[in-house]
């Protein structure tokens, strides 16, 4: 794909412009957007080279060869642009950080975009732009792309699939599959942020809320919990679904139950109160930027410490433990001094009417 | 969080059951009923039942609007949605609600054939106004449904519309009435083919009676020799509330008490009531799903406001369409039986696939036991 050579193309109209079929059709237009916008805010040398793929060194760690970690997600939010974030920073934490859980490092990402035909180029612009400072501060590049154009109605402004890659070095097994009973349950910080943010600028239901979502890399926090040599099982980013999705899954995977403790699980109070007059469950709602822990009960001070000593840990708390039970339930002990089941999210959580 | 804390502290929660414990009288039974599918909510949330003393037995009634809503009612909306093409709003819970051919609202809006619903889920009625001014050449129908607390916002909808002349907005209603609700439940025919229900007293709902306050109870305690104590939503309210059924049973006593007396009063809000009865009156009879057809306990739009009436505008009737054979709904909600003594529950009735009305709202019997509970059935 060769530069249009300047000065024979009027610039991209970041003020006024919108995107048109003509940005997706192969022709200069496309070349002139990745151009202009892509490459000029995501530019490194793999981008630059301008091939159909990148051509990336074999991944090393310390030295050694590792194994390949590889994970995908699409991201479709709405409202594009929220208190905390955007589609663009959100399409790049989300996937560095499951690359990580798996106690992998992220080297490189792939970002696939499908634009809606009347688009405001400027907005694309913002997006992209928050998409490389979110990988520039992650230390993940942006290594190859592809933009497509749908028409008008047939998409929702601009959805983003990124692909991650990372590097897992030997003797490093996380995994679902991992949790034993007696094994300690730890959250990195508080639930319900990033969901909370999200519906208080929804369309049909803005309301003021002094939140802000927490979307963030969380590979550098990973990577000094893995420094710790603590005997870690599990990690995972509660995203969607929450902290009862995931430690459900969890539960599946490894056969065991779980008891958590509802005083120790930190919630901030303006999402405490965002949820109880929406009708739902900050367990139930999604974070971009927090990780459970599964870990073994002996580890947990040190790997506390750890976490609390890094930006992203600083509210990191032990909410409860692994405990064998052949239904694999995931239960809680309520601060009212009850028992109760946490289960799976059935189908949508919706507001409850009255 | 402020306001809210107070009344879930855990400390007082155990005093309560304390002096609970120390009060039923030693070989005596007390069932009460929490008639709200809210109190039912926070009973399982908070596992309250495991603080109670094993002789009081909370049996969990009829009070979520999203169960009692009849098959043919939710056949009727998607019937609007589906084949008269009106946008049709709906509080976010009435969503799920199975009706005929394996429907719902939420499967009518994904499609069904080469048809689409346009759907919309709304949190008050001002939204489903505002879609009707932004969508002047289209249908928009609100799907009222709700007890008493959601009753005075439809009127004030109706009489919105009225002044503004918003000609494409209409309602189906489908509000439903607590006290007469109560009464069924004691005294229908259905009832004694299922056998007495022990039931010692009533926690009333206490948003309900912002609205028409304690006084409707009253008859009602003094008629069936009930005890009744309107009580709030949070765990500490739900508590104290039993710890005054107890004493009522204790004395021998049937009156209406009032646990929520920082927002309650015994005539309610008289402005409210007003509008209600300005713009709706009372229905000969309306289907419950599990109580079946309950004289005199539902609203209809009234005549001078036929315009905004959705069953008149399109001429739709309602049809009634039965339960599931093996579904236990109806003796569930009457508190008969338990929700584990459902064949269906748990097995081909869960919360992802809904065969009867209390599985299908976290505040249904069956849908609170299985989310929150059934790990008792289990050990």
């Amino acid at each position: 794909m060769a530069e249009i050579r300047r000065g024979y193309v009027k610039p991209l109209d970041l003020k006024q412009g919108r995107v048109d079929m003509t940005h997706g059709s192969g022709g200069r237009s496309m070349v002139q957007l990745i151009f202009e916008l892509f490459t000029k805010h995501l530019g490194n040398e793999y981008l630059g080279q301008g091939n159909d793929g990148a051509v990336l060194p074999a991944p090393t760690i310390d030295g050694k060869p590792g194994r390949l970690v590889m994970s995908t997600d699409c991201h479709v939010v709405s409202p594009l642009f929220f208190p905390g974030g955007d589609i663009g920073c959100l399409s790049v934490h989300g996937t560095v950080n499951d690359v990580a859980v798996m106690g992998a490092t992220p080297l490189y990402l792939a970002a696939g975009f499908v634009l809606e035909e009347g688009f405001p180029l400027g907005d694309l612009a913002r997006i992209v732009e928050s998409m490389a400072h979110a990988a520039t501060d992650a230390g993940v590049p942006v290594v190859t792309g592809d933009t497509k154009v749908v028409e008008r109605g047939k998409g929702d402004g601009v959805f983003i699939t990124t692909t991650g890659v990372g590097v897992l070095p030997d003797g490093i097994e996380l995994g679902g599959s991992r949790a034993r009973p007696g094994d300690a349950i730890i959250i990195s910080g508080s639930l319900g942020d990033h969901g909370v943010a999200i519906m208080s600028k929804r369309e049909n239901l803005s309301f003021d809320a002094p939140i802000e979502s927490d979307t963030a890399a969380l590979n550098g926090l990973i990577a000094a919990m893995l420094a710790t040599g603590a005997d870690l099982r599990c990690l995972r980013d509660p995203t969607r679904g929450g902290l009862a999705a995931t430690l459900n899954e969890i539960a599946g995977q490894s056969g065991v139950g779980m008891m958590l403790h509802e005083k120790a699980i930190p919630v901030k109070p303006v999402v405490s109160a965002a949820c109880e007059f929406l009708g739902l469950d900050p367990l139930y709602v999604a974070n971009e930027g927090k990780l459970i822990a599964i870990c073994a009960r002996a580890d947990v001070e040190r790997l506390l410490a750890t976490m609390r000593a890094h930006p992203l840990g600083c509210e990191a708390a032990m909410i409860g433990e692994v405990i064998a039970d052949d239904h694999h339930f995931v239960q809680l002990t309520t601060s009212f001094g009850g028992r109760r089941i946490v289960d799976w999210l059935a189908g949508d959580q919706l507001p409850r009417i009255c | 969080m402020k306001y809210i804390d107070e009344f879930r502290d855990g400390e007082l929660a155990r005093n309560l059951a304390l002096s609970i414990g120390a009060e039923v009288e030693p070989g005596r039974n007390y069932s009460f009923m929490e008639f709200c599918g809210g109190h039912t909510h926070a009973i399982s949330r908070y596992g309250l039942s495991d603080l109670l003393p094993p002789t009081v037995r909370m049996v969990h009634g009829p009070g979520c609007p999203v169960c009692v809503l009849p098959i043919g009612r939710v056949d009727m909306a998607i019937n609007l949605a589906l084949d008269h093409c009106a946008i049709l709003c709906t509080y976010g819970d009435t969503l799920r609600i199975p009706a005929s051919g394996g429907l719902s609202l939420m499967k009518a809006k994904a499609g069904v054939g080469n048809k689409c619903g346009d759907i919309r889920m709304v949190y008050s009625t001002i939204d489903a106004l505002k879609i009707a001014r932004d969508n002047p050449e289209r249908e928009v129908v609100f799907f009222a449904i709700g007890f008493e607390t959601t009753t005075p916002p439809t009127a004030v909808a109706i009489q919105q519309a009225q002044t503004e002349g918003l000609e494409n907005f209409s309602v189906l209603c489908c509000h439903v009435l607590t006290p007469s609700a109560i009464s069924n439940i004691l005294e229908s025919p259905e009832v004694r083919q299922w056998g007495t229900v022990p039931l010692d007293g009533f926690i009333g709902p206490a948003h309900v009676s912002t609205v028409i306050g304690s006084r409707p109870y009253e008859f009602f305690a003094e008629e069936y020799r009930k005890p009744v104590v309107i009580a709030g939503f949070e765990p500490l309210d739900v508590m104290q509330a039993i710890l005054m059924l107890v004493r009522q049973v204790n004395d021998g006593r049937a009156e209406v008490e009032n646990e929520f007396s920082r927002a309650v009063s015994r005539d309610g809000n008289l402005k409210a009531q007003d509008r209600v009865a300005e713009v709706f009156e009372l229905r000969r009879e309306f289907e419950w799903r599990g109580l079946s057809v309950v004289p005199y306990s539902a609203l209809k739009i009234r005549q001078r406001y036929a315009a905004f009436d959705a069953e008149r505008r399109f001429n739709i009737d309602y049809r009634s369409v039965p339960d599931h054979k093996a579904c236990d709904c109806g003796a569930i909600l009457r508190g008969v039986k338990k929700p584990q003594d459902c064949k269906l529950f748990g097995t081909v009735c869960t919360p992802e696939n809904p065969i009867g009305s209390c599985m299908v709202s976290s505040e249904g019997a069956c849908a609170a036991h299985y989310s929150y509970g059934r790990y008792k059935d289990m050990h």
